[in-house]
């Protein structure tokens, strides 16, 4: 059953990334161009997502002890802003900036057998290969 | 810059399938974790891989609609620099627009709120540079 929810959270993300308009990346780039001609269009994606996932995650947390499919929720515990945080973020940032893609609409784009997204998620695999020796040395 | 009812639908869909993941498996709908996590090739990976599937099939299944992917128009040198950044990023600093901005903000974790307001503001700084002070794109 886990998988199957999986399976559908994941259809879920691939359908909302696309009507949405996350996975443009001129859409996206425009949206981060403030200086420009600007295009506020995706902040009502982030808040159509949170006017869903905040309510719904307080009522869990309140009246849930474990998820339906799973023996309990597993969830980050951490608080403390570190270094990592910080300098991942801004390193995310110049590249999201550069390329206009985050890894969701990556993925989503890939049915769409553009080369290019095919080379964006190379790098990324690279990039994310590389982060993971950093951090366990 | 009218057209905020897509964003806003593609938004609580993605809000949806975020929750579900949470209140039914438990976990966080966090896709440069869930790719990062795939690429460890450990155990206990198969909800990733159905994730990662269902998040290639959503568009699959919209373009029987009016939906499609759109062509990539970004220069080789942005998509891989924006690649290898964005994945590097977003492992190093523990997330990215939907594990952060979705599930992190949705749960007010201060790690994420703090990564994703930095990640925004380096992305829009970025897109400045490149669009108004070098003239790309």
């Amino acid at each position: 059953m886990n998988l199957i929810i999986a399976l559908i959270a994941g259809i879920g993300f691939g359908i909302g990334l696309t009507i949405s308009g996350m996975v443009e990346p001129l859409i996206v780039l425009a949206f981060l161009d403030v200086a420009g001609a600007w295009d506020p269009s995706l902040a009502f994606v982030m808040c159509g997502a949170l006017a869903v996932f905040i309510p719904g995650y307080l009522l869990s947390k309140t009246k849930m002890s474990k998820p339906i499919f799973a023996a309990s929720f597993s969830l980050p515990t951490r608080s403390d802003i570190d270094k990592p945080l910080l300098i991942g973020a801004v390193i995310f940032g110049l590249g999201w900036g550069i390329s206009g893609i985050c890894p969701g609409p990556a993925i989503a784009n890939l049915s769409g057998m553009d080369e290019k997204i095919f080379g964006f998620i190379i790098a990324m695999l690279v990039g994310m290969i590389a982060a993971n020796k950093v951090k366990t040395t | 810059m009218t057209d905020f009812i897509e964003p806003l639908i593609g938004g609580v869909i993605l809000g949806v399938s975020s929750l579900l993941l949470l209140v039914a498996n438990g976990r966080i709908a966090g896709i440069s974790g869930i790719v990062s996590n795939l690429l460890k090739l450990q155990p206990g990976n198969a909800w990733r891989w159905m994730f990662v599937i269902g998040l290639i099939l959503g568009p699959v299944v919209l373009q029987t609609t009016s939906y499609n992917l759109p062509n990539i128009n970004s220069s080789w040198w942005m998509l891989i620099a924006g690649g290898l950044l964005v994945g590097f990023g977003s492992v190093f600093g523990s997330g990215c627009t939907s594990g952060h901005g979705i599930c992190g903000i949705g749960r007010l974790s201060p790690r994420s709120i703090t990564s994703v307001v930095i990640f925004m503001a380096t992305a829009a700084i970025t897109v400045f540079v490149t669009r108004h002070l070098l003239g790309a794109a």
